[in-house]
């Protein structure tokens, strides 16, 4: 008789058991990151994944947490939620991790929260979508700003300049997607008025299409909400179709790749984003300076890339899981997740963070600095 | 395309003859390692694993019965999954059905898609019955992300779990026995399709359309029945799982999803039922596996990918029973 | 209404362009070997990024180009040497599944190669939009256009009066008659690769200043430039162009007046609808079995 395939299937489970199953000597703290280093996400998980390494090897350098080293644990989930559930389930039970910090996009976040709130691990969230914080979840944080706040910095820079009618335009991402709903509902509260809205797809080339519609529109501004090289085809096919109409852009592309990849394009865009971006304009006395000039001067030194502010999330993320690993004196998930929810003026890379209770981001409006293009460089905005 | 091998063995007297026959012995054996199974799952994770290549198993099986032995082809086969999945997941989130009631319904609602498109599709031949069932699937991924207030976007949306009669099934372990017992139903099924007349007339159509034509079989409505069957093994497996992960999103509806589902039938073995299992089941593990890899995973797949193809051209399962076949011959002598 | 018209046919044509170099790629390979070669738009990404390497590496543009075609050529032969040679005996469908294992791979490799990052690629001529009645066109769409116009022309003059290029087309016709008159297939299907990754390294080059270039661009134009190929009927090179042509309109007239988030929906869907209608695709020929 042939051999049935369903042995082999046993034999091939059976192996893949023993590789995955190493006990180690001395106990590290581990940390968990489940990231979307490839996929639509990369502009996101890449650099995430980059800091997560380079701040580990310096904690470890230093002694580590606790008299312990600590070890990192990441799964790519190519901005798959549902491999993002998979690589959740495989950091709580197989690898057994102390914290995780991941989750580059909503949709993989919002796949894991179930799991952790089951399994009571705190969880530090790296995706901008409001929902993942309203309503608090126990063990979920996050750290960088919400989309929302991102609009109602957007409008109030508008009603500044007297603008009240703005165009949107968006992708069909998970990102794009949200911030849009967010922009939406916070317009007629802060007096704005959507006269359009188009939309364009993630890997599409070329939007002078949607562009030329919003031309024969009545709006004052432009928003476009997305992030990845969408928005850098906008801006180009922009001055393309001869708008001359202010455009802002979305925290989701705040990086020198965005300007580099607009070219001449992006003179005179504007949007909101982390003092991370502009270290050597803020003033001495800002308490965000120092960390922020020396977490880019690290990056920068070691990769070779510019800085981004993914990155400086995922730095903000880890920081905080360690200092509460720190201030609970032990690895106890419901400790360090009440010395989470007890951080207090921590400053990182996105602003000055205050949880609470009942906010489990810690940042206000003011962590976000409106920024514009000048020269191919950032400025503040006057 | 060239005529699947389809080994068969000699009957053997006695016992040895009663297990011989594919449906009794290979099925006796799928359910012993599946009752044997949970003594190597040591934690929710490996459970998880099961699951997932039970899933994908059964929509495997489906899509072999489709391109294996009627010799078709389908692209798009991700769409049908999504489908099942989103159409439970509606009329049981948004609508407040039962879900056991949603589900059936739902994957009824995908065959008779499948039954009202396929009939112009299965027309086509060849790469154009690929594009046509690529293009399908496209619009479908399409729709589903587009229409959020309905679907929930790219994002998705959440899934009730899944209650029969008023028992609801949550947690791994029950879900694997659920998920199971849904492998098994799906093999048994399968071989019963193979062996009986539907079956024979695929397998003539398989071997020349033309001729099986002559011969007065009616291959348009046969190719119509195992594509209305695959689609609803696909929307089956698509909301199980929805109801499993307590959400779906449209990652499930992608192209590339779809030619996982064609890679994994090819790779296990065309015209095998068990070859479906086996493909399903590596390539569930293979990435899970290969995440020791991180930046050269993608690479260390393709090039698995590439080899496996040249070195077991019918796929795995065909390839290694013909070896095992010739040794057998060999040892005779 | 009029600039609004023009400017949607302007960036739909190129666009269309670029559909149409990956379409004759597909062309070209299915005709020499009968298989769908996944791998494809993969060649327009090595195109593109290699052009941006030659390039930072202080290469000026003209050089950096046809250097980068060039490379893709050289890694088309070496994919076909490599994994389609060794497995030319095989089903159809396990060649199909074999490039798709090709395009991973490449895929791969251009990630640890190079980066996940994307990379601009200067504009032949310069940014500086042209007024083309009531339309703006960048100048590097008349690149696209005349590239891709250029690039039919020179395979047309190829496979009409070049000995080599008359041997593929007899082995596209029939292989084996082919063999009988001492055409060595083998050598075919080997320059066929080779052929296929240029045209697809080609569009790359020619469209990385407009879109953009990283190491997965090649999944979504090498779908296009499929269905692009199956729409103008599959092994058929002005169908190719057309297809892909017809294509690019479809979308960039769809965008603009039904709806921009369903515009590859469209497409589709009309592709779907000359498939049930003329099941070889546009230009294709009318199928006859023999029995």
């Amino acid at each position: 008789m042939t051999i049935r395939p369903p042995f082999r299937a046993a034999l091939a489970l059976a192996g893949s058991l023993l590789i995955s199953g190493t006990a180690l000597a001395q106990d590290p703290i581990r940390i968990g990151a489940f990231l979307s280093v490839t996929g639509p996400a990369a502009f996101l998980g890449d650099p995430e994944q980059k800091t997560l390494e380079m701040v580990i090897e310096k904690l470890n350098a230093e002694g580590g947490l606790l008299g312990r080293k600590l070890q990192l644990v990441t799964y790519d989930d190519a901005g798959d939620a549902e491999k993002a559930r998979t690589f959740g389930k495989r950091l709580i039970e197989q690898d057994k991790v102390d914290a995780i910090v991941g989750g580059s996009t909503t949709g993989t976040t919002m796949a894991v929260v179930p799991l952790v709130e089951q399994a009571g691990i705190p969880f530090i969230s790296l995706a901008g979508a409001v929902v993942i914080v309203e309503p608090v979840k126990k063990w979920v944080f996050k750290t960088p700003h919400t989309d929302r706040m991102a609009c109602e910095k957007i409008f109030i820079d508008m009603k500044a300049r007297n603008m009240s009618k703005v165009a949107l335009i968006s992708g069909t991402g998970g990102f794009d997607k949200s911030m849009r709903a967010q922009c939406v509902g916070v317009a007629a509260k802060q007096g704005i008025e959507v006269v359009a809205d188009e939309t364009y797809g993630a890997a599409d080339t070329d939007m002078t299409a949607q562009l030329t519609k919003i031309r024969g529109s009545s709006a004052q501004a432009v928003l476009n909400a997305g992030f990845g090289q969408g928005p850098a085809i906008v801006t180009r096919n922009y001055r393309q179709v001869g708008l001359t109409l202010p455009l802002y852009q979305s925290h989701g592309v705040a990086s020198k790749e965005y300007i580099k990849l607009s070219g001449p394009a992006a003179e005179g865009v504007r949007l909101p984003a982390a003092a991370l971006l502009v270290p050597e304009l803020l003033p001495d006395s800002d308490k965000q300076k120092p960390v922020v000039t020396a977490y880019k001067r690290d990056y920068e030194a070691r990769f070779k890339t510019e800085v981004s502010t993914f990155g400086g999330h995922a730095y903000d993320g880890l920081m905080l899981v360690a200092g509460a690993i720190k201030r609970a004196g032990s690895t106890n998930p419901a400790k360090v997740r009440d010395a989470l929810e007890a951080t207090k003026g921590y400053v990182g890379t996105g602003g000055v963070v205050n949880m609470s209770p009942t906010d489990h981001m810690g940042l206000d409006l003011s962590a976000f600095l409106m920024l514009e293009v000048k020269n191919g460089s950032w400025a503040l905005a006057r | 395309m060239r005529a699947a091998v389809i080994v068969s063995e000699p009957l053997r007297p006695g016992l040895g003859r009663w297990l011989a026959t594919p449906r009794r012995g290979g099925l006796l054996v799928l359910a012993l390692v599946i009752v044997l199974l949970p003594l190597l799952l040591r934690n929710s994770y490996f459970y998880e694993i099961a699951i997932l290549v039970a899933l994908n198993a059964i929509v495997c099986i489906g899509l072999n019965l489709l391109i294996g032995y009627a010799g078709q082809i389908s692209l798009g086969h991700a769409g049908f999954f999504a489908l099942g999945g989103y159409g439970s997941a509606i009329l049981s989130a948004q609508h407040g059905w039962p879900s056991w009631l949603a589900m059936i319904t739902s994957c009824a609602a995908v065959g008779l898609l499948a039954f009202v498109v396929g009939r112009p599709t299965l027309r086509l031949k060849g790469h154009y019955l690929a594009m046509a069932t690529l293009g399908l699937g496209i619009i479908i991924s399409i729709v589903l992300t587009t229409e959020d207030r309905l679907t929930g976007g790219p994002d998705g949306m959440a899934v009730p779990a899944l209650s029969v009669f008023g028992w609801v099934l949550r947690g791994e372990r029950t879900w694997y026995w659920v998920v199971a017992a849904a492998l098994l139903l799906a093999v048994w099924l399968a071989l019963n399709l193979i062996e009986s007349p539907t079956g024979r007339a695929l397998r003539a159509l398989h071997g020349s359309e033309i001729a099986a034509q002559t011969l007065g079989v009616d291959s348009a409505r046969f190719k119509l029945r195992v594509f209305v069957i695959s689609a609803v093994f696909a929307a089956v497996a698509g909301a199980l799982t929805a109801h499993y992960a307590g959400f779906i999103t449209p990652a499930k509806s992608t192209f590339m999803h779809s030619v996982e589902l064609v890679i994994m039938v090819v790779f296990g073995g065309m015209a095998s039922i068990f070859g479906a299992v086996v493909g399903a089941l590596v390539l569930t593990l293979l990435p899970q596996l290969l995440t020791v890899l991180e930046d050269y995973e993608t690479m260390v797949f393709g090039a698995v990918l590439i080899a496996t193809m040249i070195f077991f051209p019918q796929g795995i399962v065909p390839t290694l029973a013909r070896w095992l076949a010739s040794l057998k011959q060999g040892l005779r002598r | 209404m009029n600039g609004a018209w023009l400017q949607f046919i302007a960036s739909g044509l190129t666009v269309g362009a670029i559909y149409a170099l990956v379409a004759l790629g597909f062309s070209i390979i299915y005709n020499a070997s009968g298989a769908i070669n996944f791998a494809q738009g993969e060649f327009v990404m090595i195109g593109g990024m290699s052009a941006v390497t030659f390039v930072g590496a202080g290469l000026p543009l003209w050089a950096a180009v046809p250097l980068a075609v060039l490379a893709a050529g050289g890694v088309g032969l070496l994919l076909e040497k490599l994994a389609i040679e060794p497995a030319r005996r095989a089903d159809t469908v396990t060649l199909i599944i074999i490039t798709i294992g090709a395009s991973l791979l490449l895929r791969g490799m251009a990630q640890v190669l190079w980066d996940k990052r994307v990379h601009p690629l200067p504009a032949f001529s310069g940014d500086k939009p042209l007024q083309l009645l009531g339309a703006t066109v960048l100048p590097q769409s008349l690149w696209v256009l005349a590239g891709a116009a250029l690039a039919v022309a020179g395979l047309s003059w190829f496979f009409g009066r070049t000995l080599f290029g008359k041997a593929m087309r007899a082995t596209a016709f029939n292989p084996l008659a082919a063999r009988l008159m001492g055409i060595n297939t083998r050598q075919v299907l080997l320059a066929s690769f080779g052929l296929a990754a240029m045209l697809g390294a080609l569009a790359g080059v020619l469209v990385a200043p407009i879109t953009f270039t990283s190491y997965d661009t090649g999944v979504m134009l090498g779908l296009k430039g499929f269905a692009a190929a199956m729409l103008g009927g599959l092994g058929s090179f002005p169908g190719a162009v057309l297809g892909g042509l017809l294509l690019g309109l479809v979308e960039g007239l769809g965008a603009g007046f039904v709806s921009s988030a369903y515009k590859d929906a469209i497409a589709f869907v009309i592709i779907l609808a000359v498939l049930f209608f003329m099941p070889g695709g546009l230009l294709g020929a009318r199928r006859s079995d023999r029995v």
